[in-house]
């Protein structure tokens, strides 16, 4: 008990804001030294690989990119569990201020992926299962995206991203499954790289310093993300007390 | 005294038949129509990506007119006697999912071997297109009511639920397509395409109802 209830006082999200207030310096600082180390370790110490040469370096960007991708939604598909059965208040900050992190490492894995097949498939885009199905993924953080700004009301916004987010959930695997069905379908494994059975230490453990450096600022992104948005909940229950009793000199003139 | 459910589906084809149920055959026959301008009047090429046309324009026909669905509801305060009515809302909304789908999914059904023969279609191809499209219109519908009730009674929801439920049928586009496609035999993809339906008919409504519930004011 003792032990659980330093965890649980941070369910409160004002000491959950002065926790993250003080977390902050220290997350900013790990994650720029792991940054450096890693970029270190990838863009000087690791071989180029025998066969794609330098472009391999763009692996150590994109996959932990590609890894918190999916790591952003599934955050959010267990904040929306929080949303829905608990009615956390932590659950809906937590799930809004992951989804434009998501949106963007979508964006910097379909960008950095793009990069790396013009010279190795010689387009900057093809239809692969993989990229298209990270394609899907980021038009969905795009639908969340919409729905959210277009409600207004932030409890009846958490509740319907909530339901699309699982929603989502359900269907991602679905959508996973077909589109690896359709592309073995429509193409021939030309464009599918054959997969490196095993992969050098020597490029392994820069990758694995680099996903540590990525979840490192995709916690700190996320975090200061949260802290901004009590914040702005904050101001607006602000708004809304002032405007509430504001005095009564605002009253409309009577009509004609 | 008739039950909710049939009560539903009675209010809501006789509601229908007063009229704007035909407009999304007119919408799906718009996109065929289009098409050859886009891609050239060439009727071998047309002929082959005609079961893709075909889906396309039944895709968007379907995802289109689902704002209708349950905003009407919404406006004449017919939702809020939902919400009270002895069957639970998980039911009452299916109902109106399948009086929405016999209204405007059976149609598209109908019309799509007849516009097929506009595009050159083979009549065994545009049979399997008609087979595919009795299964993967439901399984659209059932998909798309969620994104009706997330955006009911928002002011911009026009646009937004095609954003939402498209990349969520993909699925049901990549078997409904893959059902039709002339060179293949046997219920393969037939079969995922009425595993989705049956799937989707579950979580469709359930989703939908709760959407519905957690979102009234």
């Amino acid at each position: 008990m003792s032990l659980l209830s330093p965890v649980t006082s941070l369910a409160n999200p004002s000491r959950f804001a002065a926790f993250a207030e003080r977390l902050t310096p220290w997350l900013i600082g790990a994650t720029a030294f792991v940054f450096a180390v890693a970029l270190y370790l990838a863009l000087v110490v690791a071989p180029p690989d025998y066969q794609q040469g330098e472009t391999v370096r763009i692996m150590f960007i994109h996959v932990p990119s590609a890894w918190l991708a999916m790591f952003a939604y599934t955050l959010m598909a267990i904040a929306s569990l929080g949303v829905l059965i608990w009615r956390h208040p932590l659950a809906d900050v937590s799930a809004k201020a992951a989804a434009p992190l998501g949106a963007a490492f979508t964006f910097l894995a379909l960008a950095t992926g793009s990069l790396w097949g013009k010279p190795m498939w010689g387009a900057w885009w093809v239809w692969d299962a993989r990229l298209t199905s990270f394609l899907i993924l980021f038009i969905m953080y795009l639908g969340l995206m919409a729905l959210r700004s277009a409600i207004e009301e932030p409890s009846r916004a958490a509740k319907a991203c909530a339901i699309l987010t699982l929603v989502g959930s359900v269907n991602i695997p679905i959508i996973k499954f077909s589109v690896d069905w359709w592309n073995t379908l429509h193409q021939p494994a030309s464009v599918i790289r054959a997969g490196k059975p095993t992969m050098d230490p020597s490029i392994l453990w820069p990758l694995l310093i680099a996903a540590v450096a990525f979840t490192l600022l995709f916690t700190t992104l996320h975090l200061v993300g949260m802290r901004t948005e009590l914040l702005r909940r904050r101001a607006r229950t602000l708004r809304l007390t002032a405007a509430a009793s504001a005095p009564a000199a605002l009253a409309p003139e009577p009509a004609e | 005294m008739p039950s909710p459910l049939s009560a539903v589906l009675n209010r809501d084809l006789a509601l229908a038949r007063g009229g704007g149920a035909g407009l999304g055959v007119v919408f799906f026959l718009l996109v065929v129509t289009v098409t050859p301008f886009a891609v050239g009047p060439d009727l071998p090429l047309l002929g082959r990506i005609g079961p893709a046309i075909l889906w396309l324009g039944a895709l968007l026909a379907t995802l289109l007119g689902l704002d209708r669905l349950l905003q009407a509801d919404h406006e004449d305060g017919g939702l809020d006697l939902m919400h009270l009515a002895p069957a639970p809302l998980e039911l009452v909304v299916a109902a109106k999912i399948l009086a929405h789908w016999l209204t405007t999914g059976v149609p598209l059904v109908v019309a799509a071997p007849l516009f097929a023969v506009m595009l050159d279609v083979g009549p065994q191809t545009s049979l399997k297109v008609a087979a595919s499209l009795l299964l993967g219109t439901p399984a659209l519908a059932c998909l798309g009511a969620v994104g009706a009730a997330l955006t009911v009674g928002l002011r911009r929801g026009g646009l937004l639920v095609p954003v939402l439920i498209l990349p969520l049928a993909i699925p049901v586009l990549i078997f409904g397509v893959a059902a039709s496609d002339p060179a293949r035999d046997g219920f393969g993809p037939l079969g995922v395409l009425a595993g989705l339906a049956l799937g989707y008919a579950v979580l469709g409504p359930v989703a939908a109802a709760a959407a519905l519930r957690l979102l009234r004011d």
